[in-house]
């Protein structure tokens, strides 16, 4: 039976050639469009499991109310909390970082420039997190950024180049493409934070660390609110603005090494930190960590409320983007379908035509409906098979093309240009769920007309001319 | 004893808005290893008669019984099995698959009867033999005359010993050359087979040869007469 359907193919060569043909560019188009969103979703992935952890535990609600009150929502005994998830039997294979983050929002203001913005402050270990930026599970061509602080010089930060730009530190910072601010009809520039105070600043300046470098170049002092209400400041060293890839981020982001925020928002540094970041070795290992969190939350940790979050909730961009791009692929896919089933079932319905007499001769030598059935769906089958090899291979093919090409952009959440990549070898789910969704098309559309040819009146066949 | 009993049988066909009386009332008895040609001009309703006995076309009214067999009991798929066993079908247009050679079309029903692999190699080879084209197993349906593909369509009837052998005009697309090899050696193989055939014919050569000669017209069986006189 498929013997005699793949000849009854040969018989038609340019029709099926342009059938197959028609299969293979359908199946292109998914497949680079798939192996190009494969690409942005691992970039995606790796860009927020390299800031935030794969895992954050945090204080029960800190989630949604923590950052309006740091200190009430701070983990206690977080050292210990992170020295028994990194020799817990269970987690200690898992991981790759477990690190300390405090995040709170302050006052950022350039005194001598009398400018003020409001930032989010996260306080960091910057050897785990640049330890964390450079996890590259999927071997992606990309460079981490990593922070630029040097943890033995206490009042190093970094900030947003918005933050820059607001608090008019573009010069210092050599930032290009930086904007300077007009001057309003005062004299003063306008701006919606407030004046610093000369006593916030001499506070700042008896508050810094003596035993500091002298300062130069970008500094900032930074207001926040200790515990109890009183205001903190802390004068920073601004050694880089970063650009985060959103203009929002951009204009809040400052980090600091962590003591000193822990200082600036407790008073002094301690034993308390908003969360614990959970970098693993693999993110197919998310749900046992995160299940085995929760068995230690439970049964370990239950003098504390704690809760654990994973790295999409933490990053509902990361859902929002791969969600766009699976609802593209999904509609690229259907619309590919719905072509490759006409154009195969046009070319099977022109061969049930065709062949009307050759139906009936089949009848008549006894050949029952349901073989003058399989006959056509054979032929169906064994052109969806032979189309979703040939567009395997020739996406494989256009893949390795256009990877060599040296095509960059710049993707959502990305702050500079990466190298266009599709990513299908390796992706062999991807390509085999594409595969078998184009050879059932091609195999229901032959059934229709495989239905219309079965069901012919024997006579009737074999007197169509 | 007959090999066919068919009892009143009559068939109406629609043309358009037309309803065609293609048989009325015929009778007939088939016997065994028989040579009987249906005779008779054009739309007299042999090609009915013969597509009725072959189990393709379901009559209006009557019966059909082969070897015991009523078929108008058999549901589409038994009719279509019986068929593959007891009737071999000579086109007058060969019909042969353009897709298989000569050697495959002669194999295909046996394909239908599931017969063993070794089985069909040796019968096949047989009737190429037989019919004069063992040369020509290897070639296809295009690569043939209209006398060969004639031929193969004789040994593909034949390759799985049926009780019957139906013809539909089966010298009309051949020269009369030709025609009368293509009958000699149908006659043969009656013969050899002991193979009852049914031909529906107006070529006087086939007339000639037959054993017994049914006439039709205008879809009435006909008083039978002499052979002699027939042709």
């Amino acid at each position: 039976m498929i013997g005699l359907a793949l000849r009854n193919l040969w018989r038609n060569q340019r029709r099926s050639a342009t059938t197959l043909l028609a299969m293979m560019i359908g199946m292109l188009s998914i497949l680079l469009f798939g192996g190009y969103s494969r690409t942005v979703y691992y970039g995606l992935e790796t860009d927020f499991v390299g800031r935030t952890g794969h895992l954050q535990l945090q204080r029960k609600d800190y989630f949604w109310f923590g950052s309006g009150d740091p200190q009430g929502y701070s983990l206690h005994d977080y050292q210990q909390l992170a020295d028994e998830i990194r020799l817990d039997p269970v987690l200690a294979p898992l991981l790759r970082v477990v690190t300390p983050v405090l995040q709170f929002g302050g006052i950022a203001g350039n005194f001598d420039a009398g400018l003020s913005k409001l930032v989010i402050v996260q306080g960091v270990d910057v050897a785990a997190q640049n330890e964390m930026r450079r996890w590259n599970d999927y071997q992606l061509a990309i460079t981490p950024d990593l922070l630029s602080m040097d943890p033995k010089v206490p009042n190093e930060a970094e900030i947003g180049v918005g933050v820059a730009r607001m608090l008019q530190l573009c010069s210092q910072l050599t930032l290009p493409d930086c904007p300077a601010q007009e001057v309003n009809n005062e004299g003063s520039p306008d701006v919606g934070g407030s004046l610093l105070s000369a006593d916030i600043a001499a506070l700042a300046t008896s508050q810094s660390d003596p035993s500091s470098p002298a300062t130069s170049g970008a500094q900032l002092e930074l207001l926040a609110a200790s515990t109890g209400g009183a205001p903190n400041v802390n004068r920073l060293q601004i050694n880089r603005a970063v650009t985060t890839g959103a203009k929002e981020l951009d204009e809040v982001y400052l980090a600091m090494l962590l003591p000193q925020a822990q200082q600036l928002l407790y008073g002094e540094p301690g034993q308390q930190v908003t969360a614990l970041q959970i970098q693993l070795q693999h993110s197919s290992d998310l749900e046992l960590a995160r299940s085995r969190l929760q068995q230690l939350i439970a049964e370990k940790w239950a003098a504390q409320p704690l809760e654990v979050h994973d790295f999409q909730t933490l990053n509902p961009a990361f859902g929002q983007i791969t969600g766009m791009f699976a609802a593209i692929f999904g509609f690229i896919t259907i619309l590919i379908s719905a072509i490759v089933l006409f154009t195969v079932g046009n070319t099977m319905s022109m061969a049930v035509l065709e062949r009307t007499v050759e139906i009936g001769t089949l009848r008549t030598l006894g050949l029952r409906r349901s073989g003058i059935r399989r006959l056509f769906v054979s032929e169906g089958l064994l052109l969806g098979l032979t189309g979703a090899g040939l567009g395997t291979i020739m996406s494989l093919f256009f893949a390795a093309l256009i990877n060599q090409a040296g095509f960059s952009w710049v993707p959502p959440g990305n702050s500079n240009p990466v190298p266009i990549t599709i990513r299908l070898w390796g992706e062999h789910q991807m390509l085999l769920s594409i595969a078998v969704t184009v050879v059932v098309v091609a195999t229901i559309s032959a059934w229709w007309p495989a239905r219309r040819a079965a069901k012919q009146d024997v006579v009737d066949a074999l007197r169509y001319v | 004893m007959s090999l066919a009993q068919l009892h009143h049988l009559s068939k109406t066909y629609a043309l358009g808005q037309v309803r065609v009386q293609a048989l009325t009332n015929v009778s007939l008895q088939l016997k065994p290893a028989c040579f009987t040609v249906l005779s008779g001009p054009s739309g007299s309703g042999k090609t009915t008669l013969l597509n009725l006995i072959a189990g393709i076309d379901r009559p209006d009214e009557g019966s059909i019984e082969i070897a015991g067999q009523s078929l108008q009991q058999l549901s589409d798929n038994a009719l279509t099995d019986f068929r593959a066993r007891n009737i071999g079908y000579i086109f007058q247009n060969f019909n042969l698959l353009p897709v298989l050679t000569a050697y495959e079309n002669i194999e295909y029903p046996l394909h239908l009867n599931k017969t063993p692999a070794a089985l069909r190699r040796k019968r096949v080879l047989q009737l190429l033999e037989a019919v004069g084209l063992a040369d020509k197993a290897q070639s296809r349906p295009n690569q043939l005359s209209g006398g060969q593909r004639q031929r193969v369509a004789i040994a593909r009837a034949l390759v799985h010993q049926p009780l019957l052998v139906l013809a539909d005009e089966p010298t009309a697309n051949l020269d009369s050359q030709t025609g009368a090899q293509i009958i000699a050696l149908m006659r043969e193989l009656q013969r050899q087979q002991k193979t009852a055939f049914v031909f529906s014919s107006h070529d006087p050569q086939v007339i000639a040869s037959a054993d017994h000669l049914v006439l039709l017209k205008d879809g009435h069986l006909q008083a039978p007469q002499p052979l002699q006189e027939a042709v």
